[in-house]
């Protein structure tokens, strides 16, 4: 399938600093692409050069077919984009800021109306249409912005930090529609810094410094970046997990601990570990397989960069 | 084109649906313009009249006497301490019982009947030059006789303000300030604020152009802007029988320019803040302080010093004060608008092009 997001040695420099620096990816229809880093590490520059915001220092990339630096009208007719800082008119209501955005985007009348109405029920927000926009809780905001960005069928959505500041539950029902926003064939090329969020990505990419450092699946980040394995104790004294041959870090996980050894590390699975534990006075120890996480990749390859 | 018509007059609804749900801002706008009216119609008049005066006459015959009623026969001045005494005029006037002191000489009538010029004295606070300037120029024509060397009889009339009201005066000036608060307001309020928000970003995500986003502001504004206009006319003709004597389009189609003009100003203010805060400061001190003292609403023109006078000039305001007395007061028609318009829209043009600039180098990084 042709790249929907094409992007070729990318750069944007401010004076003397590179925001981002020679970066290359490409992108699928339908994918959801995450793009992750510390703040500062070049997402948001990223983004918003791919949105036609900003024009790169060097290099290209084409969004929808649309040159970024060339036709920048053509990608904005292309792309819907949710920015970090704001979102919606918080005085104005629910519908008159849809209204307005279909019309932003050349959507008026009877085209307009549907597009609006159609959002309103997406965000399930047709019973609440007219009061004000900030009264309403920010997960529900964010999935108003969400229907908003993407009134006029883009090709391609475009989200910074989407789920900065709003709560578990609402995080979760906003990835509920972006994996529906995608299951329709839109591409969603979102940046966050929840990397839990980021195992809802078909792939990830990742930012250091605005080089980016690692791009795949986040199965396969996992098996090529994080070294050795993780085992959950409970019932354990951290001093004596820290005894644990071949261990590597103890750090706490809810009520229990999460422990990492070395792939060469002589108790080779969990129930070895167990007895271990067992022998050395642990009587009640219970050990579970725990996966790596993105988090565990994340600190590997930024430990790395430093 | 259909699209941009459709992303212009989404931007204008929007930024009614901000007016609308800013009832405050509203009433502000709508209030405004009537209690300024009402404060400078009533209140601050600059008109004198009813100056305490002091007479000491010390003539006391039926010249003299009749000197004395002609000064305070009219509204002007008021007999406020008869029978005074010389050495009584200089504490009075100190203490501000009196503003002015009319003294006449014992021998009034003798050099009257002699047919030499009579020694009057009038003594006027200068501390308040205004009233004293007022009261000078009052006494000076009561007291000096026809030219007897020239065959000429003055008959001074006051045209087109007959009275020299104050209200009918200065209501072209208040035009010229309530059409500049408008351009604050939507200085400061929508343009830096969309910046300030972070919405100005959007805005630019969207296929909307930058002049779109400026027209369809402009809209709401501008509507708002025309019908203070209305207001002000409608109850400056009702309260303070302004005379309109020229045609009501020319006052809108010159008031539409002036908006425009300070628009322009504002955007370029906004643009180069991108605050509201500093927006809506600098166009107070660069649009409001120059409608009110540069613009010929209180001050005339030429009486101030060239530096003044040209800065005065590049301004809108004064030009629109011109062209509101010269439509409202003279009732004259389009040709005495063609200067005041030609240096608005030099002055719109400037601004728009150096904004524009500013606006498209910025957005794009």
């Amino acid at each position: 399938m042709t790249p929907v997001i094409e992007v070729e040695s990318l750069t944007r420099k401010y004076g003397d600093f590179t925001a981002v620096d020679a970066v290359r990816f490409t992108v699928a229809p339908g994918e959801i692409f995450g793009y992750l880093g510390a703040n500062g590490a070049g997402k948001s520059t990223t983004i918003r050069m791919l949105c036609g915001l900003l024009k790169p220092t060097s290099g290209r990339a084409t969004v929808a077919g649309k040159d970024i630096a060339r036709d920048p009208r053509g990608v904005k007719r292309a792309i819907g984009y949710m920015s970090q800082k704001f979102s919606l008119y918080l005085d104005l209501s629910p519908w008159e800021n849809l209204t307005f955005f279909a019309g932003a985007q050349g959507l008026g009348g009877k085209k307009g109306r549907a597009a609006v109405a159609e959002a309103l029920e997406r965000a399930e927000l047709t019973d609440r249409a007219h009061g004000r926009t900030g009264a309403l809780p920010g997960g529900v905001r964010q999935r108003l912005a969400l229907a908003s960005a993407r009134l006029h069928r883009p090709a391609v959505l475009f989200l910074d930090e989407p789920t900065a500041g709003v709560s578990p539950d609402a995080r979760r029902a906003f990835w509920r529609d972006i994996r529906a926003v995608a299951a329709e064939g839109t591409t969603v090329f979102v940046t966050t810094h929840h990397l839990d969020e980021a195992e809802f990505c078909a792939r990830v990419g990742l930012m250091v410094d605005g080089k980016l450092v690692a791009l795949d699946t986040p199965d396969a980040l996992k098996a090529a970046h994080v070294p050795g394995r993780f085992e959950t104790v409970e019932g354990a004294p951290k001093t004596l997990l820290a005894q644990i041959p071949g261990v590597q870090a103890v750090e706490p996980f809810g009520l229990r601990w999460r422990v990492s050894l070395a792939d060469d590390a002589p108790l080779a699975d969990a129930a070895a570990l167990s007895g271990w534990l067992v022998d050395h006075g642990a009587h009640t120890a219970k050990v579970e397989r725990a996966d790596p996480t993105l988090e565990d990749v994340f600190l590997a390859l930024v430990g790395g960069a430093q | 084109m259909k699209a941009r018509l459709t992303r212009i007059a989404a931007m204008a609804h929007k930024e009614l649906a901000h007016i609308r749900r800013d009832p405050q801002m509203l009433a502000l706008a709508l209030a405004l313009p009537l209690v300024l009216l009402l404060l400078f119609g009533y209140a601050l008049s600059f008109d004198v009249d009813h100056i305490p005066l002091a007479v000491v006459d010390q003539d006391q015959t039926a010249e003299s006497r009749a000197l004395v009623r002609a000064f305070t026969a009219g509204d002007l001045f008021v007999d406020a301490q008869r029978g005074a005494v010389v050495e009584d005029v200089l504490p009075a006037l100190r203490r501000g019982d009196v503003r002015a002191a009319l003294v006449i000489d014992d021998q009034y009538a003798r050099h009257l009947a002699r047919g030499e010029p009579a020694p009057v004295q009038l003594l006027v606070d200068g501390a308040d030059n205004n009233t004293a300037a007022v009261a000078m120029g009052y006494a000076g024509a009561l007291a000096s006789p026809p030219p007897a060397h020239l065959p000429v009889t003055l008959h001074a009339r006051a045209l087109f303000n007959p009275g020299l009201r104050s209200a009918v005066f200065i209501l072209p000036g208040l035009i010229v300030f309530l059409l500049v608060m408008i351009a604050v307001m939507l200085t400061s309020l929508t343009v830096a604020g969309e910046f300030e928000r972070g919405s100005m970003e959007q805005l630019f995500a969207t296929p909307i152009k930058r002049i779109e986003i400026v027209l369809g502001k402009l809209i709401p504004y501008f509507a708002l802007g025309l019908l203070q206009v209305l207001l002000v006319v409608t109850a400056g003709v009702a309260l303070f029988g302004l005379p309109v004597r020229g045609s009501l389009a020319l006052v809108g189609g010159i008031s539409s320019l002036f908006i425009l003009a300070n628009l322009a100003q504002g955007l370029l203010i906004s643009v180069i803040t991108r605050n509201q805060m500093i927006a809506s400061q600098t166009a107070v001190l660069s649009t409001l302080l120059p409608a009110l003292l540069l613009s010929g609403f209180v001050f005339p023109i030429a009486n101030m010093p060239l530096p003044l006078q040209i800065i005065a000039r590049i301004f809108p305001a004064s030009h629109l004060v011109d062209a509101l007395r010269a439509v409202l007061l003279r009732g004259n028609g389009v040709e005495a608008l063609l200067r005041p318009a030609a240096a608005m829209a030099a002055f719109f043009v400037v601004m728009i092009v150096i904004a524009t600039r500013k606006f498209k180098r910025e957005a794009t990084g």
